[in-house]
């Protein structure tokens, strides 16, 4: 597959190739991109933790003791991944739990760890006319919002969020589609925008709702399991090395500098103590009393040795 | 990479009559810098490689020679993201330039914004060279002119048309968003200083978190840029000392 698929963007790109020949030599230097100290870390991750401002705050300790430059892009974690698939970024941060599974069963990611979780809301305008206000049951709010045909908004960009949302249909028994049923195909600023706008339901994750809570008129309809809402809501992120046996090019070793320093206590604390409007958003979670070996491979994977 | 409670001085500011800028400056400036440094430097290239290829095509009699106008004129509606798109997949490191690692650069960028800003420029300067008249031409010729000064007087003569097509190829790199979000990935670093965030990325940015008086504020600076850009090119074409080599 990896191999297939390199030949395919080969291909591809041999065309548009053709037409800059020449053009790359003739730009000279970029001044700007040959940092002052040090390398580069690329990291892709999902706009929840880039528009709430956290990588901010965790990228800055980093960059200063290494020396280096973290260059955060925002993405779904659908884009992240696929970013990372093409070697252009070094590590990705995540949080959809199925499509790092495939990431990492394809090869292209090493060392994942668990990093920080929070958890996924139903938010939608106050006069709540699917009536799902304080319901404990996501699949319930789902069904009830299906079937009273109000408005809902769908990240529909294969990001995490919208993993988490297909998930949350299946298990309510709901197939969404019709006039209430709207793919938004953008990040969870714009979903939320639109929905307040047009009075919709949508999933959101805490994070992004709480940091633009007081610009949009949504209310939390119904909690996820940080405020005792169900399990299904739950949100973990996790941090991926790209595999250097893959893309040889990528900067492995500040990857997994990286990823130590985030699942550090010291990067655990940076994550405990951001908040936003005065509320936390993420839980730190790479650290724990007891390893957890499932952390490292994809969910439900056994190696060799344990089956003889 | 904005100070939190940046809405609340905007709010404040709002009520007195100076309005306090609502970002670091320092931030802005990279932006700014950025956005200039990636667009510039594309229109400047692309001017050099389209003004030949419009006079050539011009001047030139051949067979085809409408097919390649409507290709050049068709060029101009190319989507700038599937300009981007194109780009990515021929930098990325999957790619068949993938060894340069130039995703998520300013090079990048400033590929992208070539191919974009090409056909506009020689699409436009192709209409200006055609439109001289022909007997400034003739002219040209019967006053002992070689094809180089023939050449350089319909140059001058179209100056105008030409200016015209440098600020629309500008125009078009410096308002688009799509492809340099893709190639550049809007990034800032955590000191908040742009790397590859221009001001059409900056403002996508603002935009999707809900900050529409933010996004309106960069979208200000935005047009105030162009139009310092615009009046500089303007005054260059207008320029009595203006011999036809150094129109950028």
């Amino acid at each position: 597959m990896p191999i297939q698929r390199r030949k395919f963007l080969a291909t591809a790109g041999t065309a548009a190739a053709a037409g800059l020949a020449g053009c790359s030599s003739v730009l000279g230097s970029d001044s700007g991109d040959t940092g002052v100290a040090g390398e580069t870390l690329t990291l892709t991750t999902t706009t929840s933790t880039y528009d709430t401002g956290l990588l901010d705050a965790l990228n800055r300790p980093f960059q200063k003791r290494y020396g280096v430059t973290v260059d955060a892009v925002a993405q779904g974690t659908g884009a992240a991944l696929e970013t990372a698939r093409n070697g252009d970024s070094d590590v990705v941060m995540v949080h959809a739990r199925s499509l790092e599974d495939e990431f990492m069963r394809q090869g292209y990611g090493v060392n994942r760890r668990d990093l920080m979780f929070n958890d996924f809301v139903v938010v939608g305008p106050e006069s709540d006319p699917a009536g799902v206000a304080g319901s404990d049951s996501a699949t319930g709010a789902f069904a009830a919002i299906a079937e009273s045909g109000s408005t809902f908004v769908s990240r529909g960009d294969n990001s995490g969020t919208h993993t988490k949302e297909k998930v949350v249909w299946e298990e309510a028994g709901v197939e969404p589609g019709g006039n209430w049923y709207r793919e938004a195909g953008a990040g969870m600023g714009d979903v939320l925008n639109q929905a307040s706008e047009s009075r919709a339901y949508t999933l959101a994750d805490r994070g992004t709702f709480l940091s633009m809570q007081t610009r949009i008129d949504l209310s939390i309809l119904v909690q996820g399991p940080i405020e005792g809402g169900p399990e299904l809501l739950s949100n973990p992120y996790g941090i991926i090395a790209v595999n250097p046996a893959v893309h040889e090019n990528v900067n492995y070793d500040l990857a997994m500098a990286y990823i130590g320093y985030v699942t550090s206590p010291e990067g655990q604390e940076v994550i405990d103590d951001y908040t936003a409007n005065g509320q936390q958003l993420f839980f730190p979670r790479a650290l724990s009393e007891d390893p957890d070996f499932q952390q490292y491979v994809p969910e439900g994977w056994r190696s060799e040795a344990d089956d003889s | 990479m904005l100070p939190t409670g940046v809405l609340g001085v905007f709010a404040d500011a709002a009520a007195v009559p100076f309005v306090a800028f609502p970002f670091e400056p320092r931030y802005v400036l990279s932006i700014v810098f950025v956005s200039l440094y990636v667009s510039v430097t594309a229109v400047v290239l692309s001017t050099l490689a389209s003004v030949p290829l419009a006079i050539a095509v011009g001047f030139a009699d051949f067979r085809g020679k409408r097919l390649v106008t409507s290709i050049i004129n068709t060029g101009m509606g190319f989507p700038s993201v599937v300009v981007g798109l194109l780009v990515l997949v021929t930098l990325s490191n999957s790619g068949p330039l993938g060894h340069l690692e130039l995703v998520f650069t300013k090079k990048a960028m400033i590929i992208s914004q070539f191919v974009l800003a090409t056909p506009p420029i020689t699409g436009i300067t192709l209409a200006a060279v055609t439109g001289v008249r022909e007997d400034v031409r003739d002219a040209a010729f019967a006053l002992g002119g070689t094809r180089t000064d023939v050449a350089l007087t319909v140059v001058k003569q179209a100056r105008y048309g030409i200016a015209t097509a440098v600020l629309a190829g500008f125009g078009r790199a410096i308002s688009e968003v799509g492809s340099v979000l893709i190639v550049g990935g809007n990034i800032a670093g955590a000191g908040g200083v742009s790397k590859t965030r221009t001001l059409t990325t900056a403002i996508r940015l603002e935009a999707r978190q809900g900050r529409y008086e933010l996004a309106l504020v960069l979208g200000a600076v935005l047009v105030a840029v162009v139009l310092a850009v615009n009046a500089v090119v303007v005054r260059l074409g207008d320029s009595k000392t203006w011999t036809g080599g150094g129109l950028r």
